[in-house]
């Protein structure tokens, strides 16, 4: 383990389970590194949340240790662990203004009186909410709120803050700002970050490293765009962005390309990202944008569709079409103020490149 | 659109805002609520009159007849008449005119048998009055003029100024004698003084029922708040269960629970068979915890724990786990996050709990009275007392509404304290 010495956390092959017989996280080994910003993401059940409690220390680990600056934490009870923590219904104590809030973590650390005050005052400053620390929480709105929260979570200095799903309860535009923001202060105090959240835009803006989480395990662990360049298997290419898939099996393997023969007949050129071999089943990869309707100049791959509906979107045009027996391949054509002569009913041309086409493993 | 209806949409000239049709808005407003309304009234109509006629009624016919003293005036009016102009600080018995008419007054009352009523009443001022009033009445048809004389005669009393004045004194229609015996004074000619300290009793029945309900109320907090957090952070299937546990006194008679302490409780009962058998008292010594005041703690406490537990839990079952987990991932330990965070959210619940023990057990009668003893009953038990055995009912009555009257004092300063608005149910 010495290569990973210097992390600011570890979990090393951890399990948990909730009922003893089913595994909510599977062989969990994740190291993050000091300053990073890290997200956990993932639909509901998939155990990103799990993990993130038992980083905090509200879940006990099953199997396996979880390590804090090298140092084993599973028997560290949760207030010792020096931890700050986003909930995802902020938590704030309903029955203490908001400065009492802030203070809270410095009071029972038993820093003194003044110390307390100004540590209070910067943090609120931090989120622009100066003066409002006489106010009850109740008093604020979802965004004042979430604010705070954030603030009494780094008043104390902790290396790590982890978030639980923070921004769960504010609508999409204030979602948006307080992304900055929390990336923002992330960027000034360089703490590390860990973020649960399933919301694939909010871990693409914010994150450094983003972990794709399913069934318990972990899927995928790359920077945001390498997550949507490059998914690793199937579930990683639904989950994140729009996606086209189609399913073949391959013919021929050269070197990092394959081909695939998908139905009627079609045989396609892909990037072998994630196969077994020629004659085992494969699931295309095939991102909306990276179509081209009507080439025109030779592409990899060149077959006809039939449009089946015409959706305007001011910026793009959504156009579904049946393509291979695929009735859901979306192609999305970006709006260039040509009039296209195209009509629902049309059989046309589409085309794209075999590095932008992915064979990953076979979905049903 | 035509040009009217905007007119009506601006505010006119007079400030008033108007509906299409030019009446007020508010007028109009009202019009189109009043069916509902109406509905709305019927509805509760058929309550509202039961609870006039069973609660609010009885409460009113109380609090009058605590005060209320017509029986002297109907039963002798013309004694009472005369009496108005005979000054008891002379130190003279009134002359033979009001002995006259005491006598006209008395022989109509030996007929209907009303003067053993009177006499009863006047007993209440001065003991010994009752007795007088029924060996007068036994003799008092053959009375001859002078009728003083022949009073007199009858007993010596009618002579003394003191029962004279007994009955001047409590002549009035109003009366606040059944007040002051309740707090244990009385008027004399000399004023109102209290009784002599060993006669004192309703004030010291006040005080202990006082001191009896808030150590209920606090029994009940103490073992209730445990359970209480304990259903309110279990799985619910759980703690499903164990809430059935917590209503089930409620599905037995509560004569049979306070019966069954007298079995538990008594010299001879279980639990001291238990504690003889495992040797933590002997046979000579056994705990006294029944007809006193242990008694009436235990059974109440056991009795009234539901109604502690049953807010505690509606109020806990709000306070999201994440509040106590913030705390503590913030540095706090678990007393801490505990006695900061989640305590001050439980209140409302205590206040509910507590306010709604202590004025139930203010109010209990048939525990104290089975358990009680004679140290741990209530005033109500006295209260009982005068409805149902003394008869006096003016007494109980004043003793009903000073209850009454402690119990919204208390409410009062409760919301001064703690706000009733922080009382939460469910």
């Amino acid at each position: 383990m010495s290569e990973n010495r210097g992390a600011a956390v570890r979990y090393e092959s951890v399990q948990k389970s909730y009922d003893g017989e089913n595994l909510v996280v599977k062989d969990l080994n994740l190291d993050i590194a000091r300053g990073e910003f890290l997200t956990m993401l993932g639909p509901s059940g998939s155990g990103k949340t799990t993990c993130l409690m038992m980083l905090a220390g509200f879940e006990p680990a099953t199997h396996g240790e979880i390590f804090l600056n090298d140092r084993p934490i599973n028997n560290v009870p949760p207030h010792k662990r020096g931890i700050g923590m986003v909930f995802q219904n902020y938590a704030l104590f309903p029955h203490m203004s908001v400065a009492e809030n802030l203070a809270f973590p410095l009071q029972v650390r038993g820093m003194d009186k003044s110390e307390q005050q100004a540590k209070v005052k910067r943090a609120l400053e931090m989120v622009e909410l100066g003066t409002f620390g006489s106010r009850r929480p109740a008093q604020l709105s979802g965004g004042q709120q979430q604010r705070v929260a954030v603030a009494r979570a780094l008043v104390f200095d902790p290396e790590l803050v982890l978030m639980d799903e923070p921004l769960g309860a504010l609508d999409k535009q204030l979602r948006e700002q307080m992304q900055y923001e929390i990336k923002h202060i992330h960027d000034n105090l360089g703490v590390t970050i860990v973020y649960v959240t399933h919301d694939q835009t909010e871990a693409l803006t914010m994150s450094d490293r983003v972990a794709v989480f399913n069934d318990g395990v972990i899927q995928q662990l790359s920077s945001p765009d390498a997550l949507y360049e490059s998914p690793q298997n199937s579930f990683v290419a639904q989950f994140i962005g729009e996606n086209n898939k189609l399913n073949g099996r391959v013919t021929a393997v050269d070197g990092s390309e394959c081909v695939v023969e998908v139905p009627g007949g079609i045989s396609l050129k892909a990037d072998a990202v994630n196969i077994s071999g020629v004659g085992s089943k494969t699931t295309l990869s095939l991102r909306p944008e990276r179509v081209e309707l009507q080439p025109e100049k030779e592409m990899d791959n060149m077959i006809d569709g039939k449009v089946e509906e015409l959706i305007y979107l001011g910026d793009h045009i959504r156009v579904r079409m049946n393509v291979a027996g695929n009735r859901e391949f979306v192609v999305k054509v970006r709006n260039r103020g040509e009039r296209r002569q195209i009509a629902e009913g049309d059989t046309v041309k589409i085309g794209w490149a075999a590095s932008d086409c992915k064979a990953l493993d076979a979905v049903a | 659109m035509s040009s009217t209806s905007t007119d009506h949409m601006d505010a006119p000239s007079d400030g008033i805002m108007r509906a299409a049709d030019g009446t007020p808005l508010k007028k109009s407003l009202a019009r189109a609520l009043r069916r509902e309304k109406l509905r709305s009234f019927l509805l509760i109509l058929p309550l509202l009159a039961f609870i006039i006629l069973s609660f609010l009624m009885p409460i009113a016919d109380m609090l009058f007849r605590s005060v209320e003293n017509g029986i002297v005036k109907e039963t002798i009016p013309q004694t009472v008449a005369l009496l108005k102009t005979w000054d008891p600080t002379t130190g003279e018995a009134p002359g033979e005119e009001v002995f006259a008419a005491f006598h006209e007054d008395f022989v109509k009352a030996y007929k209907d048998k009303s003067h053993t009523r009177l006499g009863l009443r006047l007993n209440y001022d001065e003991p010994g009055m009752s007795g007088l009033f029924r060996k007068t009445g036994r003799k008092v048809a053959k009375m001859e003029p002078p009728y003083k004389d022949a009073f007199i005669k009858v007993d010596k009393d009618w002579g003394k100024v003191e029962t004279w004045a007994v009955i001047k004194r409590a002549s009035p229609v109003l009366t606040d004698g059944y007040f002051l015996s309740a707090l244990d004074a009385k008027r004399t000619s000399n004023g109102i003084e209290m009784l002599p300290e060993k006669e004192r009793i309703y004030l010291f029945l006040f005080k202990r029922t006082m001191i009896l309900s808030i150590v209920i109320t606090v029994s009940c907090l103490l073992l209730g708040y445990p359970i209480a957090y304990l259903l309110a952070n279990l799985p619910l299937r759980t703690s499903n269960m164990l809430m059935i546990l917590v209503l089930l006194p409620f599905w037995t008679s509560l004569l049979v629970r306070t019966s069954a302490w007298k079995v538990l409780l008594q010299q001879q009962g279980v639990i001291n068979d238990f504690l003889v058998w495992i040797g933590v008292i002997d046979d000579a010594n056994r705990l006294i915890m029944i007809n006193n005041q242990t008694g009436t703690i235990i059974a109440m406490t056991h009795i009234l724990l539901p109604f502690m537990i049953l807010p505690l839990f509606s109020v806990m079952k709000t306070i999201s786990p994440s509040y106590v987990r913030a705390a503590k991932s913030l540095g706090a330990n678990d007393w801490t996050a505990f006695w900061r965070v989640y305590f001050p959210q439980s209140v409302p619940g205590i206040g509910a709990g507590a306010i709604l023990v202590f004025i139930l057990s203010i109010g209990y009668y048939i525990t104290p009275e089975l358990v009680g003893g004679t140290s741990g009953i209530f005033i109500s038990n006295r209260i009982a007392y005068h409805i149902s055995t003394s008869l006096n009912w003016g007494l109980a009555a004043a003793l009903g509404t000073i209850l009454l009257a402690l119990v919204m004092l208390l409410f009062y300063v409760y919301d001064k304290i703690v706000g009733i608005d922080n009382v939460k149910l469910g």
